[in-house]
């Protein structure tokens, strides 16, 4: 699998794969995407924070018609695939779930993956994904 | 009806729905043609005039059609909230008397299918688009996922919603989907983004909507039962939301900015949401009703279970909710969507509604728009008694 990423700027790391937010000098308030300001206090003071890679499912569903370009569906055509809010504790993160519906629920343990995607280009490149594990692993 | 009041005098709507080779333009001419024969009143005689289209073309340019009589207009561009911001726009320009006869007007003609959605417009990276998280069903899906495990609401609560626009859709001349769904079929029908299914969704649509405003004092001059403006409010998001398009969202994301704006709408209208007896809130899908009904303050977060199976909400309950069919029935146009509403309104408590008139005279009203990114626009509407 290819590790080009999407877009660098969301990952802290690739291998482990961490995810980049921003962390207010000021107010605490945690953003991703990292951010250049804060959305809450307005302050200009954020830091580089690495995010947990641990978290639950705080919502979902599956999307289950083909998304309008600029998405390039996979070779091999669309399928459908399930997207959810990953609740890491000091922001939820938007991201593709790798599982199938039956094993998804709120509050189902979920840890960060990288996921093949398409790039803008229509190169192979990795996304930010979540996956479930087993309780205790 | 006081003389600093602002009133609709006038109203025109070109029908909803798909109407090939007509652009938006088109229709936009065809609603304020016939909002101006409403108020019985010429274009020559309008003083200023707001216009608001997302995506279908110039509103000033209408000029061209209507008469070059040199009068300013306004356009307006504010996604879902184009139509709330277009009336803001003209109230405060009759209330500063800058004008004595305003026309406000929206529309759009859309292409098929879901919404398209460029990153770069709303400040994302491509990166959001290419993983195939830009997509506005995704969101109402999962804002209605939470929903309902915060507040046990049911699969069948979300079914009632949508039969119940189409059962109004059916009555109603303009409408666009008027096959009277079942709750059963609602539910039958195939799943877009779970828990929605496709009768759960409102499509992109056609249509334009205009209406003619003017000053209390000049109000009864004009029309024979004027309806009064009276507060027109937006709000955009504040921290801590739950929005369309967010990447990442803030712990405990419910602050709407549709709880903001509706919440100063009744504030300045002097209206509690317990005396609303028509309403119009947003339903680009069934969820996102649901949610607004209590966002709004028209019911309690968990009460809707109750009111949709009681049929409060329909046209002869004691709420009644879109009772033109909502968007569910009417497809969205997104620059004609929020003066559908106020249209709708207006002639309920007229009470020469075009469809299904809700019984018994009523004097309130209550309009709510909702859309990306985090931005919602609402109004109160009253009559005078006969």
């Amino acid at each position: 699998m290819t590790t080009t990423p999407l877009e660098p700027a969301l990952f802290a790391s690739l291998d482990p794969p961490r995810l980049a937010g921003s962390r207010c000098a000021d107010c605490g308030t945690v953003t991703f995407p990292a951010a250049t300001s804060c959305p809450r206090c307005t302050g200009q003071q954020v830091l580089a924070h690495v995010l947990p890679d641990r978290g639950t499912v705080w919502s979902w569903t599956v999307q289950r018609f083909c998304p309008k370009p600029p998405y390039l569906p996979p070779d091999g055509g669309f399928r459908p695939f399930a997207v959810g809010y990953v609740d890491l504790g000091e922001v939820l993160v938007e991201a593709r779930l790798v599982a199938e519906p039956e094993q998804l629920s709120i509050g189902a343990p979920v840890r960060l993956v990288l996921e093949p995607a398409v790039g803008v280009d229509g190169a192979p490149a990795v996304g930010h994904a979540f996956a479930p594990v087993a309780e205790g692993a | 009806m006081r003389a600093d009041d602002v009133a609709v005098v006038g109203g025109g709507l070109h029908a909803f729905g798909r109407h090939e080779g007509r652009t938006g333009l088109d229709m936009a001419e065809v609603a304020v043609r016939a909002a101006l024969d409403d108020a019985g009143v010429r274009w020559a005689d309008v003083d200023l005039a707001v216009g608001g289209s997302n995506v279908s073309g110039k509103p000033d340019s209408l000029v061209a059609r209507l008469g070059l009589t040199g009068l300013p207009f306004t356009t307006v561009r504010n996604g879902c909230a184009t139509g709330g911001v277009a009336l803001a726009t003209a109230v405060s320009a009759l209330q500063s008397r800058r004008a004595e006869l305003v026309v406000v007007l929206g529309f759009d003609a859309h292409e098929r299918g879901a919404f398209a959605a460029d990153p770069a417009a709303y400040g994302l990276g491509e990166w959001y688009a290419s993983s195939g998280l830009m997509v506005t069903t995704q969101y109402f899906a999962m804002r209605t996922r939470r929903y309902q495990h915060e507040h046990g609401v049911s699969d069948l609560a979300l079914a009632r919603i949508a039969s119940r626009a189409f059962r109004n859709g059916a009555a109603h001349p303009t409408a666009w989907r008027r096959t009277p769904w079942t709750e059963e079929e609602v539910l039958a029908s195939a799943p877009v983004n779970d828990p929605l299914t496709t009768y759960m969704f409102c499509q992109p649509s056609q249509g334009a909507v205009a209406l003619v405003l003017a000053r209390g004092d000049r109000a009864a001059d004009l029309c024979p039962r004027p309806v009064r403006l009276a507060s027109v409010t937006q709000r955009t998001r504040r921290f801590g939301s739950f929005e369309v398009f967010s990447p990442g969202l803030a712990p405990d994301p419910w602050h709407s900015p549709s709880v903001d704006a509706a919440a100063a709408a009744f504030a300045e209208a002097g209206v509690a949401p317990a005396d609303v007896q028509v309403a119009q809130v947003q339903d680009t899908d069934s969820g996102s009703e649901l949610v607004h009904l209590a966002e709004t303050g028209l019911c309690a977060h968990g009460a809707q279970e109750q009111l949709l199976a009681d049929g409060a909400t329909d046209v002869d309950g004691v709420l009644p909710v879109n009772t033109d069919g909502g968007c569910l029935a009417n497809g969205e146009p997104v620059g004609a969507s929020g003066l559908r509403q106020v249209h709708e309104v207006v002639r309920q408590l007229q009470g020469r509604a075009a469809g299904a008139q809700v019984p018994g005279g009523p004097r309130v009203g209550f309009t709510h728009v909702y859309g990306a990114p985090g931005i919602s626009a609402c109004a109160v509407l009253t009559a005078d008694a006969p």
